[in-house]
Formats: structure tokens, C-alpha cells, sequence
């Protein structure tokens, strides 16, 4: 897939919570960085800092010896931001909806749900062992406008 | 930033005051064991004061609705205080605006509680 990469950095941390907090931390950067809006980045954080908890806790289950890679992508349209454990993989359609009356009142269940809400696209590949989430989040024409005035 | 809690007595309500992030670790602990620590002394008439909460995540969304569930359980009320544009943002996109007794007046929020 030719996604047209300006920019690539990739990482690999290990499974802890401050791997969540780093990871976080590069995403508002990059999307800073890409030009989005003070409110884009924050929900751009807040979705990999999603993915980054469910490949921590969820996929890896804070197993020393397995990695989260992450890699961000900056491409002429979009913001891609990839995240990959080693885990024993996720049913993405086999999630409860946490919106629905019976799940509503849950105290876990929303992380895939704010994924979904935030970014623009966000495309699940179950790797054996493992799963990788994309996240994509298009930059609109105002934030393109701000880099290009940069 | 880290997480802090700090508690006031009004009215036989206990205003707990936040600060910081509430998310997977820490800040979600430090909430909980709030709550658990009011409920162990009786207290079940909690006014949770976000105003200076920056940050939420959906661990600790569902760290509030934990904490409301466990002071309702034992008849007691839990509402918040003061959101942030983004808390309350989060609260609406996962319906649970509605569910929350939600106040942006201390003074009325303290006056309501049963």
C-alpha cells in the first residue's frame, strides 16, 4: 500500500504503563506536528493511548518479554499511526457495545469504542500472534493550511 | 500531572476536589480508594469536584461509573462537579451524561443531595 510516507518514526516498548504514557506523549507531538487542531490532537492522543492500553494490558498482558510497536506515519493527507503487540489477538466484532443498555454501566468495555470515535479510520489485523491496530486521522484543510504556513 | 484528592466536609457532604489526570494507573487508584475510603466511614454523600481534572480516560470513565454504582449500592448519592469541556464531551459520546447527576454550581450541587 502506497500511503505516500513523509515522515516515519517507529518504536519499540516495552509492555508497561509507561510505555501508554510515551506513546501518548509521541502521538500529540506528531499530530502537533501535523497540524491538527489543540482539540484533534488531544482525541488523536487519546486513541493511541487506547490502542496502547489494550496492546499493554489486553494483548500483552504486561508480559516482560513481549514488545508494543508503534510507528507513526505522516503522509500527505493523513496522520497513520500503527500499533502492534504480541498477544493472543482481538476479536474487534466480538466487543460489546458499550453504548447499549445492559453494558452501559460497565466499568471497562470503552477504549475501542473512543478508538472509533476520534480517528477517521481504524483498521484491526490479527497477526498470530498478535494484533495491529491502524489508526488513521485525515488532516483537514485547515491543518494543512497551518503546516504549509509554517 | 499527577493525580490528587482532597476532601471537604459541607453540609454532611464530602466535596472531594481533583486534580490531575484520571487514567489506567494512578489517577484511577487514587479515585477509588477515595471512594472506598468515604464509603468505609459512612459517608455516602459525595460531590466529586473535576474542575481541575485535565485529563480522562476510558479507565477512568469507567472508574466513575464504579464509584457511583458502589455509593448507590449503599444508598448513598455520588454526583460530579464542575467538568471540563472534554470530560463532559466524553460523558456524552458514551451516554453517560444522563446518567450522572452533573452540577456546575457547588453551592445548588451541596443543597441537593437527599
Amino acid at each position: 500500500m502506497d500511503r505516500n510516507v513523509t515522515k516515519r518514526m517507529s518504536y519499540t516498548l516495552a509492555s508497561t504503563l509507561e510505555s501508554v504514557n510515551r506513546a501518548e506523549s509521541l502521538a500529540s507531538e506528531a499530530a502537533s506536528r501535523a497540524g491538527f487542531s489543540e482539540d484533534e490532537q488531544s482525541n488523536i492522543a487519546m486513541a493511541v493511548r487506547e490502542a496502547a492500553v489494550n496492546a499493554v494490558l489486553h494483548g500483552n498482558a504486561y508480559d516482560p518479554e513481549k514488545k508494543v510497536f508503534v510507528v507513526y506515519e505522516r503522509t500527505s493527507d493523513a496522520l497513520v499511526i500503527t500499533i502492534t503487540d504480541q498477544g493472543k489477538g482481538l476479536d474487534p466484532d466480538g466487543l460489546p457495545d458499550p453504548l447499549a443498555p445492559e453494558n452501559l454501566m460497565k466499568g471497562s468495555g470503552r477504549g475501542i469504542f473512543l478508538i472509533r470515535a476520534f480517528m477517521d479510520e481504524v483498521k484491526f489485523r490479527n497477526i498470530h500472534p498478535g494484533t495491529e491496530i491502524t489508526l488513521i486521522k485525515h488532516l483537514g484543510r485547515s491543518a494543512a493550511t497551518e503546516e504549509e504556513a509554517q | 500531572m499527577t493525580m490528587k484528592a482532597s476532601n471537604r466536609q459541607i453540609n454532611g457532604v464530602t466535596v472531594v476536589d481533583m486534580s490531575g489526570r484520571i487514567t489506567l494507573g494512578e489517577g484511577s487508584v487514587i479515585l477509588r480508594d477515595s471512594i472506598k475510603d468515604l464509603l468505609s466511614k459512612g459517608q455516602k454523600k459525595i460531590l466529586l469536584n473535576l474542575g481541575n481534572v485535565t485529563y480522562i480516560d476510558s479507565s477512568g470513565i469507567g472508574e466513575l461509573v464504579s464509584a457511583f454504582t458502589s455509593v448507590r449500592n449503599q444508598g448513598g448519592e455520588l454526583k460530579l462537579l464542575n467538568l471540563t469541556k472534554k470530560v463532559h464531551d466524553l460523558l456524552q459520546i458514551t451516554k453517560l451524561y444522563t446518567v450522572f447527576d452533573i452540577r456546575d454550581d457547588e453551592t445548588a450541587a451541596i443543597g441537593s443531595f437527599k
